[in-house]
């Protein structure tokens, strides 16, 4: 039962580009770019225990230097995104030793404070972000020669990263350093007392997070084909939080529901009410109230409450 | 020499502000554990309700509006506090998610409400006139405004060592378990403590008003304002939000004016600072 | 992807799926109504102009009940939020989903380049109301014209108008701290010290800034200060600057959005007398104005602006194109050519194009007085048929670097 679902949803995922307009199958490019930021946020929020409210840092930090190595210094695709993950991965790990100085509010705080200090960087140094104009007239790679300029060739594309991707945090968080995270974020003292370094456990989680994070920015520039500060502000880090508290966060199938619901909110429903900002509090609010621990946990748990039959 | 008698005053009136600003968001945070991120939100609702009252009533008084002000919104937040809130005492994320969301509900609705212009809170008419300083003109209001401050903090003080409530709150702020022991109603103080937070917010919106203006967009400059001061004042800690309030007014200040290059950073770097080598604030007792 | 196995799969895969199926088919060439999407920002900090943007289109299309040349039109709002990311969605939207013959917006220059390429890649003809300077200067688009003006377009008469008829020597420029502020500051600049003035200081405020008192303790000493803002943090800045006293010290001008009508009717007395530029007023006396302005004003209550008369002046030039290809919208090139070689009276007076797709029209010197009880922008003084280029060569001009926070660089700023 569960594998024929799952095989008629990786169908559908695959073939929808057969069927949908290129707006839908835009869409769901998005979704996916959105899906894997998500994803790579939930390692931190649900898994480690760590709320970041920071972490289009590391979406925009490999979006901006992909953006400027190959508009600006003639690098191919293949180098720049190399780089631009090195380059994320080494600021995720600065950051990271900044900011596991701090827990709860104040961890919350200080990614917050870093992601700011980046988005006024981007702002300000005009001289090489462009500042406010943003970086305009970029280009999508040609893996192995194939153009990624179609809608539905770049939904592929994103559909292969964003299953790697998927399959490789799945098995990180299940993997014995994942079971030590989760035991760090419960029990912090009892981890350390058993001799497990839950500092050095919390940043490796923490450059892996931003590792992905990189990918979905690298995703994230090659679809818009432009980049701007705001992509780096608070308000795209606080979207993403949202998604993961509300599809579920510390389950795997969270982060992507979550994620689907904000984007089909503000880039879908948007087009029919005008006042999505309120309906997205009000669907907020409502999932809270009605599943206090996300969709995802909320929806298995009344799966298995109905398969036990009415009580 | 100028610059240096107006931009202290600048700083000690954005000071006062931050202080009206924060003082409820470190008041809930010390007793509920709750990071209440509709704060900035309650605040810009504050700011409307001023404009539209002292707009459609010229001869009304600024502190007569923010008292009323103050009261509609701390109802707001006690409603919001006993219908969701109170359901998640011990669910850190639902909290974050509730009062996002409630904060984006309130600013469409502050959208829907008053639209996308920017509306001016009237300055009182008797302090429109600036004040001569040691040959130095400033506005008067700012200079009334860091004496709201100062009154709003020695009242606060004296609710919280010298009141019967400040007492049962301090014990609740202090280990919440023997404070429901020895028989003080927990459930009921957090609502009553949201409810002086968000209240002190609409007011400080309010009394902010003049110089801020109510606009799309307030509560989301404020926000991050609150969460500065109470973090590098110390969570919780009512001195602590108050000298944070003036050290970051005196940073915002002559910082932007001696560095306007680091404008977009000033705010943030001290707090970097603090967190990563005090991470309890200047005046915090515990680890937030 | 090709349109016959779109067609055969969509008619294959039943009712659930039609509704997701590419648009195009749904709608056959050349029939159905004319459908412009209108890209503005409704919600988020840059509302105020959004709102305004729709409420014109809107009536002007309602005046016309809903026909231009002939055929009838739909009319598609998407809400861009302000922010560039969503301004491309949204594009998206109205393209491949909605299918639309034209495009009218968006507000801010960083959602018109976020999606500029993007425009010119799907050929969709783009009346723009965004004024960064390169979209008609180093990188303009077959696809795009502006008729409302680049940044500076409208700052250069201002600072001739301060440099010859005011006689100031010295003045202070104060914007929000982007590429909008840069540009109109840059060109004010250019203008005013080749009439022989002095840019004493250049002041760029963030564009989220809680408290301006700091900012507004160091304006220095001059003739006059510059307001190179936009929405509602000029209006901050300008009552903070009132408050200090300094409006008795010193003259206050503003470029096109300063003190634009939206700003106006929540100001009081103290705007008296502050004198702006822009190519619209609100009191501009020709006859399509006489009959607009006062219609938008019995119907909203206040009158239209800036960001109101884009839109409006926008609906008039695509009438007019409309009406030269028969409303054959399906013909993009045509259309285009049509918009680009029309001369329209419009609201704003008569629109031209240059080669670029940039609006040749007249602007106004206007100051802020009081009439039948509420503040208008009465004008003073018409500079006709004013280009992005002013006076200068158009082939040095394009030379230079686009203006910039540094340049053209400042050599007169006082220590």
């Amino acid at each position: 039962m569960k594998w024929i679902a799952a095989a008629l949803l990786a169908g559908l995922l695959l073939l929808l580009p057969l069927f949908a307009g290129d707006f839908y199958i835009n869409l769901a490019s998005q979704i996916l770019i959105a899906a894997i930021f998500a994803l790579s946020l939930n390692l931190l929020v649900g898994f480690g225990g760590m709320t970041s409210l920071g972490h289009a840092s590391y979406l925009g930090v490999a979006a901006y230097i992909s953006a400027l190595l190959t508009s600006r210094y003639g690098f191919g695709h293949g180098a720049a995104a190399i780089i631009s993950i090195a380059g994320t991965i080494a600021t995720a790990a600065f950051f990271g030793i900044i900011a596991l100085r701090a827990t709860g509010l104040g961890f919350l705080m200080i990614t917050l404070a870093l992601s700011q200090v980046l988005w006024g960087l981007a702002y300000r140094m005009s001289d090489v972000t462009n500042g406010d104009n943003g970086i305009a007239g970029l280009t999508r790679p040609m893996p192995f020669g194939i153009s990624l300029d179609g809608a539905a060739a770049f939904y592929w594309f994103a559909l292969i990263v964003t299953s790697i991707a998927f399959l490789m945090m799945a098995i990180f968080v299940s993997s014995s350093f994942g079971s030590s995270l989760k035991g760090v974020r419960d029990q912090p003292r009892r981890m350390a007392a058993l001799g497990f370094n839950p500092w050095m456990i919390r940043w490796i989680t923490f450059i892996y997070a931003g590792f992905w994070g990189g990918v979905s920015g690298l995703l994230y520039v090659y679809y818009n084909k432009y980049i701007h500060p705001t992509s780096l502000s608070t308000t795209s880090s606080a979207e993403a939080l949202l998604g993961v508290i509300a599809g579920g966060s510390g389950t795997l199938g969270g982060p992507v529901v979550g994620a689907t619901l904000v984007l089909l909110l503000k880039n879908y429903a948007s087009a029919y009410i005008e006042r999505w900002n309120m309906l997205l509090g009000l669907v907020f609010l409502f999932i809270v109230l009605v599943m206090p621990t996300g969709i995802v946990p909320g929806l298995s748990k009344l799966m298995t409450r109905l398969r036990r039959g009415p009580r | 020499m100028q610059f240096w008698i107006i931009q202290g005053l600048n700083s000690l009136s954005l000071g006062g502000l931050l202080f009206l600003l924060s003082s409820g968001f470190s008041l809930i945070f010390g007793l509920m554990r709750l990071a209440n991120l509709t704060h900035g939100a309650f605040f810009m609702l504050g700011t409307y309700f001023g404009a539209t009252a002292l707009r459609a009533y010229s001869g009304l008084n600024i502190w007569v509006t923010a008292l009323g002000a103050g009261f509609a919104v701390a109802a707001i937040g006690g409603l919001f506090e006993r219908l969701v809130l109170t359901r998640l005492k011990t669910n850190p994320l639902g909290q974050v998610l509730v009062t996002l969301g409630m904060s984006f509900i309130i600013s469409d609705a502050c959208l829907v409400l008053w639209g996308g212009d920017s509306i001016p809170v009237p300055t009182p008419h008797n302090l429109q006139a600036p004040t001569r300083v040691l040959g130095f003109v400033f506005p008067t209001y700012r200079l009334v405004l860091v004496g709201c401050a100062i009154g709003a903090a020695i009242a606060l003080y004296f609710l919280m060592e010298r009141t019967r409530l400040g007492a049962m709150i301090r014990a609740g702020v202090d280990d919440r378990q023997m404070a429901r022991a020895v028989g003080i109603p927990v459930s009921n103080l957090f609502t009553i403590v949201f409810c002086l937070g968000a209240g002190i917010a609409g007011a400080g919106g309010v009394l902010g008003g003049p110089i801020l203006s109510a606009y799309p967009g307030l509560d989301a400059d404020m926000l991050p304002l609150a969460l500065i001061v109470v973090i590098l004042g110390g969570i919780g800690s009512l001195l602590g939000a108050f000298v944070g309030s003036f050290i970051i007014g005196f940073i915002y200040t002559f910082g932007t004016a001696l560095f306007p290059e680091l404008a977009y950073i000033i705010l943030f770097l001290p707090m970097i600072v603090v967190i990563a080598f005090r991470p309890q604030g200047l005046f915090g007792r515990v680890g937030a | 992807m090709t349109v016959s196995r779109r067609q055969f799969v969509s008619s294959v895969a039943g009712a659930g799926i039609a509704s997701m199926a590419a648009p195009s088919l749904v709608f056959a060439q050349n029939s159905g109504p004319i459908r412009i999407g209108l890209l503005a920002a409704k919600t988020g900090p840059l509302a105020s102009g959004g709102i305004d943007m729709e409420l014109a289109l809107t009536m002007f299309l309602k005046e016309r009940d809903n026909t231009l040349a002939g055929r009838k039109v739909e009319l598609i709002v998407a809400d861009t939020a302000g922010v560039p990311a969503t301004a491309r969605t949204k594009a998206q939207e109205l393209i491949e989903k909605n299918n639309v013959h034209c495009m009218i917006g968006p507000l801010a220059a960083f959602e018109a380049l976020a999606i500029a390429d993007y425009l010119t890649e799907k050929e969709v003809p783009t009346l723009g109301v965004a004024a960064a300077e390169d979209m008609t200067q180093r990188h303009p688009s077959p696809w795009f014209v502006r008729l409302t003006s680049t940044s500076a377009q409208c700052a250069y008469p201002l600072a001739d108008y301060c440099a010859k008829e005011l006689k100031y020597k010295k003045i202070v420029t104060i914007a929000d701290d982007f590429a909008y502020g840069h540009e109109m500051c840059a060109g004010f600049q250019r203008a005013f010290e080749d009439n022989g003035g002095k840019i004493i200081q250049k002041i760029f405020t963030p564009l989220a800034t809680p408290d301006y008192g700091s900012y507004v303790a160091q304006v220095k000493t001059a003739d006059a200060i510059f307001l190179g803002t936009a929405g509602s943090n000029g209006f901050r800045f300008l009552r903070q600057f009132i408050e200090y006293g300094l409006k008795d010290k010193m003259a206050v001008i503003g470029g096109m959005t300063a003190l634009d009508e939206s700003v106006l009717r929540n100001m009081g007395d103290e705007a008296l007398g502050i004198l702006t530029t822009s190519w619209y007023s609100a009191e501009l006396d020709n006859p399509l104005n006489k009959a607009f302005a006062p219609a938008f004003r019995k119907q909203f209550k206040y009158d239209p602006g800036y960001y109101a008369g884009s839109t409006y002046v926008s609906g008039e030039v695509l009438e007019a194109a409309l009406k030269t290809i028969k409303a054959n919208a399906e013909d993009k090139k045509g259309l285009m050519a049509a918009i680009r070689s029309n001369n329209v009276q419009t609201v704003r007076g008569l629109v031209k194009f240059d080669e670029f797709g940039n609006v040749v029209g007249d602007v106004y010197i206007r100051k802020v007085t009081r009439s039948d009880g509420r503040l208008v922008n009465s004008v003073i003084k018409t500079y006709p048929d004013v280009s992005q280029f002013w006076t200068y060569d158009k082939t040095a001009f394009l030379k230079n670097p686009v203006y910039s926070r540094d340049y053209p660089p400042a050599k007169n700023l006082e220590q």
